[in-house]
């Protein structure tokens, strides 16, 4: 969390179809700070402005009014350099049929790096990379079709063509919905890596909180088009009054300890991972602390 | 018992080019009996969401029968029968609403049907009341969360009183509320009566159902209740899939404290199970 900004958002405004009765405001004065290196969990409920705010962050929206500020690019300036914004900011939407078109597996994925004019062999190593980190075996699916992957499958191939480009900010609608637990978590473990050792800056938005428990360094609730709460998950899971109030869902090892907290038991509701649960349970029923266990 | 859904030796391969195809079913049979709650699970790619097509007809087997109330789904004549008989629910929401306000999206397909008004306006408010949406019947659905759409969508698939419901990973785009809500649906009309077949990626939704069915490489490799299925662990792990987190916890306790059990499968047996040995130990004490 050291690094500086990448991403600056203030009081963001956004409205769709403006002068039709089809109007409708989407952002109401949202802001948002994302350091370089930061992982961010975005959630909040169908309607809250999610989609519309991720889709300012490469320029597929500009703003009404409000600042911001993208790699050091002014989207609102008129005039901007939005190649170089959609380099460095790799956006996956949610449904990745959308975003597939090739017929093979590796000219979709090459697809991306090809067309920014990169050297053949280059295109071939970026591939082989993004595929090795979705879990997809070159040698074995390159030449695959890609209209007979199963759902799962097609994400993996759309991220490794967003991966393929080396964007400085990765941008996930959803990245896990649809996926199965070990590929779920391969894929988690892989975006984990990516943000924490080559240091790339993660934004996603998620419905899981299990996910995001898991990788988000901070989150920030949007509700009706703001940004109505920002914290670090450990925050946001354990402040029960905000959790009702914005109806933000926890995940299942903080909704069973919740649960024993409310019978009485002297428990603590931030223990996100299955072994911190277990502990907890553990230290209520020998009535003392555990050993070698522990955050 | 005569069963809702029969499966006979059914393969199924999609076809690439003239010379090539991809086989993704190979020789499934099983069936499902009025009443019953059957989870489907398997990996992404393991043929389970070509399965849930085939249970309704959307498709057909490329070798091998599925009967539906004993109709064949391949007898073109007895479609519509079929397509009443066993209603589905996607995982999108947003594919699934086709107008503008509630109440009639609800009564979509009962007007395809050529249902008199009378009986229609009866059905739809049961199925309303069923999920829990009477208040939003004059609302347009774009404005409702992803749970709420889901639950308006079950609705229509419920007023067209199906014999089965059959759920395709229908949760998974939602949130905890949102599935929490759905989930107390399903579990609602399978009290009701109703069979379910949902799939999903989802454990701890999988541990609610009475019957698991596990697919892997487009066959069956498990079919039984979830408490035996959960005892599988590793097996499940290595066919990519996993047991639920409070199963997980409750192995991890157990092994600090032998007399708690491992065999959790649901978060209410993890909450009774602390209770009994909370007053089990406190009782050791006095």
């Amino acid at each position: 969390m050291s690094g500086k900004p990448i991403i600056e958002i203030e009081d963001l405004f956004h409205t769709y179809m403006i002068g039709t009765p089809m109007e409708h405001a989407a952002l109401k004065g949202t802001s948002m700070v994302v350091n370089e290196g930061e992982c961010i969990a975005i959630i909040g409920h169908t309607g809250s402005g999610k989609s519309t705010l991720i889709q300012h962050f490469n320029g597929l929206i500009r703003p009404d009014s409000g600042k911001v500020i993208i790699d050091g690019i002014d989207l609102t300036k008129k005039r901007i350099d939005i190649k170089a914004l959609r380099r460095n900011v790799g956006l996956v939407f949610q449904n990745p049929e959308d975003q597939i078109f090739e017929k093979l597996i590796g000219d979709d994925i090459a697809y991306g790096p090809f067309k920014q004019g990169l050297p053949l062999k280059e295109v071939r190593e970026r591939v082989k990379w993004a595929m090795d980190m979705v879990g997809l075996n070159f040698e074995e699916m390159k030449d695959r079709q890609t209209f007979a992957l199963s759902g799962g499958q097609k994400r993996k191939v759309a991220l490794a063509g967003i991966l393929a480009l080396k964007p400085k900010i990765l941008v996930l609608d959803e990245p896990t919905a649809g996926l199965d637990p070990r590929s779920r978590n391969e894929l988690l473990d892989k975006i984990k890596s990516l943000n924490k050792l080559e240091n790339l800056t993660v934004i996603f938005v998620s419905h899981n909180m299990e996910e995001v428990a898991y990788l988000a360094d901070r989150v920030y609730v949007m509700a009706d088009g703001t940004d109505v709460l920002s914290g670090t998950p450990e925050d946001i899971f354990t402040d029960k009054e905000k959790l009702q109030r914005y109806q933000i869902g926890t995940p299942e090892t903080v909704q069973a300890l919740y649960r024993l907290k409310d019978l009485g038991y002297n428990v603590t509701t931030s223990a996100f991972t299955i072994s911190e649960a277990a502990d907890e349970i553990i230290k209520v029923l020998t009535g003392g602390e555990v050993e070698n266990h522990g955050k | 018992m005569e069963p809702i859904i029969a499966l006979e030796n059914v393969s199924f391969s999609y076809k690439i080019n003239e010379t090539h195809s991809v086989p993704v079913l190979k020789d499934v049979s099983f069936s499902v009996f009025p009443g019953e709650y059957v989870a489907i699970i398997g990996h992404n790619g393991s043929g389970k969401s070509t399965l849930s097509k085939h249970l309704n007809g959307l498709l057909t087997p490329s070798t091998g029968d599925v009967w539906v109330r004993g109709h064949n789904t391949k007898d073109e004549s007895r479609k519509l029968d079929i397509r009443k008989s066993i209603g589905m629910v996607f995982q999108h929401p947003d594919n699934q609403i086709v107008a503008t306000i509630v109440e009639e999206d609800v009564a979509f397909g009962l007007e395809n049907i050529g249902i008199p008004r009378e009986e229609m306006k009866q059905r739809i408010d049961e199925a309303l009341e069923v999920v829990k949406m009477s208040d939003f019947r004059k609302r347009p659905p774009h404005h409702l969360s992803g749970g709420q759409k889901q639950r308006v969508a079950i609705a229509g698939v419920l007023a067209m009183q199906p014999d089965c419901i059959v759920f395709d990973e229908s949760t998974s785009m939602l949130d905890t509320f949102g599935r929490n809500e759905v989930l107390q649906v399903m579990k609602k009309m399978n009290r009701m009566g109703m069979t379910i077949i949902t799939v999903t990626h989802r454990m701890s939704e999988a541990a609610e159902a009475d019957r698991i069915i596990v697919v892997e490489d487009g066959t069956i490799v498990m079919d039984g209740q979830p408490r035996d299925i959960f005892k599988h662990k590793q097996v499940l792990m290595d066919l990519q899939l996993d047991v639920p987190a409070v199963s997980q916890i409750a192995e991890i306790v157990h092994h600090h404290i032998p007399n708690f059990s491992k065999e959790v499968i649901q978060e209410e047996e993890l909450i009774n199970e602390v209770k009994r040995v909370s007053k089990a130990r406190s009782g050791e004490v006095v």
